[in-house]
């Protein structure tokens, strides 16, 4: 299925996520690089599981959409990605921050609505952005991040730069007609961006198979010549290794390409999820069997690379990193009222400013 | 007996044309089908076909003749065995002096042969009473006559060439040079790295625009018509408009969406409707509507500069005609600053847009009556100059708003409850919205003129709140 010019395409694979596949890539990984992505992981889950919390206790408003489950996905394209890279993805946002080195405090602040918000408040779970981490946010339509993702790799193809731009996705926004309006203009004008499907396997409550007879997902990118390929998101090293040929591939000049990355939510589609669409069993055997933090944290033990208590020493640090955040949003003041009119409309760019401080 | 070939409309603005090139000559026997001449208007050069069998008679237009009347005969193709003499078309009365100033066309020259077609005051080359409105350029600047088109076009090339992260995208802005020309020869001034041609998908390519415009561009995104971005509503609200509030000042969208808007002629309900008021109803978006060539240039050279989503709306009819405009290196006409094109002191007639030529017809008949209009062109619609509005109804004490839009929910609605709010104690009249009719746009002429608003309907709306 994959373009002849694209030898680096690997063929496609129709299974579920592979069983347990070891470190995936095959590479050498170093004992500094997995402690990196066991902690950057976990950080993720806590924190979510944390936000999840402060819901409960009505801190939280609105929509609140957790990553739970896919935290290797977000950590091995990260892991792929050189600084300059952009990334943009949808509502489900909260992990793609706290990966791309955006602070937790502010990000928690902002799901508070508070003025130490990254969006100082106004923009909630679902829109956040951060012109140093360059990240675009946080989008709440489904699949408009797609277009814009495309927009930010044509503006580094203008600007001659050879920065990439992660365009996240998920499975749900893959049926959305503006993915292919963008896939052709992509690869028609070369554009350097990395489309991530993130397949979790349901859109909402709605299955993929019972969504589409499509059977693949990036299988749909061969229409418009854009190689890509499926990827365990359960497995961090296989991520990162998919990604960095995915970057290679736009690095090179070669246009886009499509990583659909298999993963697995294990809490509900917001917080107000009926959870009848798929069973307890299913989402339990997800966990006890393929969880890809626990799947690094055997890596690192059984390679000798870390004992129990280096492990729990880390889990104790995340931990007080979340607190923090969460002390933080709670104590974090309201916007001031004056906020509601401001920043309707720019008097200067405000991303040029940052591009210029960074220049 | 001979027959007459007519210049034909080949488009459904055109109302005249160039005959670029003769393919055939007296005495040539053509069939249906068979190219008789290539004739050119202000958005393309087209072949025309013979639909008749026959021998060329004469050639009543010689080549190159610019401003040819749409209907005027071009030509005369003879039956079988007639002589080029007998069928010589009885002498043509000569082009009448023309209406006044109105008959002038775009070159100043009208074609022998061809009768003048009486035009109405909307069609008419813009020459009203400059003195009436304060002056925008210094005073003793030179002025060059030019089309809308044609200002638009200088707008862009003169940003482009100011600042190189200025780009162009939209269907056929590059080698087509235009859907309606306005980006003629930019693709041949920038190359296609800044002029660049995208396939057909709305949603798609605006999408990249508002990526391309937080990703540090300045991208200009031509819809041929406004019509089509309906299907890229959602990128232009909620992705261009929203998302400097959203990330709390972070991230601007500089970017200008332009393109014709409202009715054009005889294309119906899906390709006619002026959407000036769904997009003044979004904060964040800024929305310019310009009347004349000089606010055409100004306005989008402003636009252009602008750290702020501009939707910038056009008018397909008002492409082709010609105002003054000032002769002047960098000429650029601020936002939220209404134009008061006419003084009087008897009722404020507010417009924008096209919905001017009607106000100014309008004005023009009224001072026949006795009534002295002052008409005030928006110009941009948000911000809305409202403050220019209250101070002439402040003056005049009644108020005609004219759009071509739907009424519902209309610019003038929001005038009008401007009005009411603010200047309550001032108004002599309730206000009076002239408006598109609460319609889909009829195919049919007949339905179309009802359709629209017109400078008649704006008499009797202002004889009504000055209870004439």
């Amino acid at each position: 299925m994959a373009r002849a010019a694209s030898p680096r395409t690997a063929a496609p694979r129709e299974e579920a996520p592979a069983q347990g596949s070891g470190n995936g890539g095959g590479a050498n990984v170093s004992k500094d690089e997995l402690l990196k992505y066991y902690r950057e992981m976990l950080l993720i889950r806590r924190f979510e599981e944390k936000a999840g919390q402060l819901y409960g206790m009505g801190l939280i408003g609105g929509f609140c959409h957790l990553y739970i489950g896919q935290e290797a996905v977000v950590v091995g394209l990260e892991a792929a990605a050189q600084e300059g890279d952009k990334r943009i993805t949808s509502y489900r946002d909260h992990g793609h921050m706290l990966a791309s080195g955006m602070n937790p405090r502010g990000v928690m602040a902002e799901l508070t609505g508070r003025i130490d918000g990254y969006s100082k408040g106004k923009g909630g779970s679902m829109h956040m952005f951060s012109r140093e981490k360059h990240f675009y946010g946080g989008h709440g339509i489904v699949a408009a991040q797609v277009p814009i993702g495309a927009g930010l790799a044509f503006a580094d193809k203008y600007l001659g730069n050879d920065n990439v731009t992660f365009t996240y996705f998920g499975d749900g926004a893959a049926n959305q007609g503006q993915v292919y309006e963008t896939y052709n203009m992509a690869e028609l004008w070369s554009l350097p961006v990395v489309f991530v499907i993130e397949n979790n396997q349901y859109a909402m409550g709605t299955s993929v198979r019972r969504s589409t007879k499509s059977r693949t997902l990036y299988g749909r990118g061969e229409a418009f010549g854009i190689p890509g390929e499926q990827v365990d998101g359960m497995d961090v090293l296989a991520v990162k290794a998919a990604g960095e040929k995915a970057v290679a591939h736009c690095r090179a000049g070669n246009g886009p390409y499509i990583l659909e990355v298999m993963t697995y939510r294990y809490r509900g589609h917001s917080m107000s999820d009926p959870a009848k669409y798929r069973t307890r069993e299913e989402v339990q055997k997800m966990r006890d069997e393929r969880d890809a933090i626990e799947h690094v944290r055997q890596l690192l033990l059984s390679g000798g690379h870390a004992s129990e208590d280096d492990l729990k020493a880390v889990d104790k640090e995340i931990r007080e990193i979340v607190n923090d955040s969460a002390d933080f949003a709670r104590e974090s003041p309201e916007p001031p009222v004056e906020e509601l009119w401001t920043d309707i409309y720019a008097d200067t760019i405000p991303q040029a400013e940052a591009a210029d401080r960074n220049a | 007996m001979a027959t007459e070939i007519l210049m034909p409309a080949l488009s459904p603005t055109m109302e005249e044309g160039t005959l670029a090139k003769w393919l055939v000559k007296p005495g040539d026997a053509v069939k249906s089908g068979d190219i008789l001449a290539e004739i050119e208007t202000d958005k393309a050069t087209m072949e025309f076909e013979a639909v008749d069998e026959g021998t060329v008679g004469e050639l009543l237009v010689s080549e190159g003749t610019e401003g040819v009347k749409v209907n005027a005969p071009i030509a005369t193709l003879l039956a079988e065995g007639e002589e080029a003499d007998e069928a010589k078309p009885a002498a043509q009365p000569a082009a009448e002096p023309g209406k006044g100033e109105s008959a002038k066309d775009e070159t100043g020259e009208a074609p022998e042969r061809v009768p003048a077609v009486a035009k109405s005051a909307v069609e008419s080359v813009e020459t009203r009473d400059p003195a009436a409105e304060a002056p925008e350029w210094p005073e003793g600047t030179a002025m060059k006559t030019m089309t809308v088109r044609e200002a638009l076009r200088e707008a862009m090339a003169e940003e482009m060439e100011r600042d190189e992260t200025v780009f162009l995208m939209g269907e056929e802005v590059g080698e087509y040079q235009g859907a309606y020309k306005i980006s003629q020869c930019l693709l041949e001034q920038f190359g296609a790295r800044r002029v660049v041609d995208t396939p057909i998908t709305e949603h798609g390519f605006t999408g990249i625009g508002v990526g391309a415009a937080f990703g540090g561009l300045r991208p200009i995104v031509e819809f041929m018509t406004f019509n089509f971005a309906m299907q890229a509503m959602d990128q232009i609200v909620n992705s261009a408009a929203k998302t400097l509030y959203m990330s709390g000042g972070q991230m601007g969208c500089p970017i200008v969406f332009r393109g014709p808007n409202g009715a054009a002629a005889r294309v119906a309900a899906q390709h006619s409707q002026d959407y000036a008021a769904w997009y003044a109803h979004i904060p964040g978006l800024k929305v310019v509507q310009p009347y004349s060539a000089a606010d055409a240039k100004g306005l989008l050279k402003t636009a252009i500069r602008d750290p702020n989503p501009i939707i910038f709306l056009e008018n397909e009819i008002l492409y082709g005609r010609s105002f003054e405009v000032p002769d002047l290196e960098d000429f650029t006409v601020p936002f939220g600053k209404a134009k008061i094109a006419r003084k009087g002191r008897d009722v404020t007639i507010v417009s924008f847009g096209i919905g001017m030529a009607h106000a100014l017809e309008a004005a023009e008949k009224l001072a026949g009556d006795g009534i002295e209009a002052e008409v005030i062109d928006l110009r941009t619609l948000r911000p809305m100059d409202t403050a220019a509005v209250i101070e002439s109804v402040k003056r005049t004490n009644r108020c005609v708003t004219v759009e071509e839009g739907f009424p519902v929910g209309s610019i003038g609605n929001h005038i009008s409850a401007v009005l009411m709010e603010q200047a309550f104690d001032w108004l002599d009249a309730p206000v009076i919205n002239c408006t598109g009719k609460d319609v889909p746009m009829p195919y049919a002429a007949n339905l179309e003129r009802l359709a629209l608003v017109t400078a008649d309907e704006v008499v009797q709306a202002v004889k009504q709140v000055t209870y004439r």
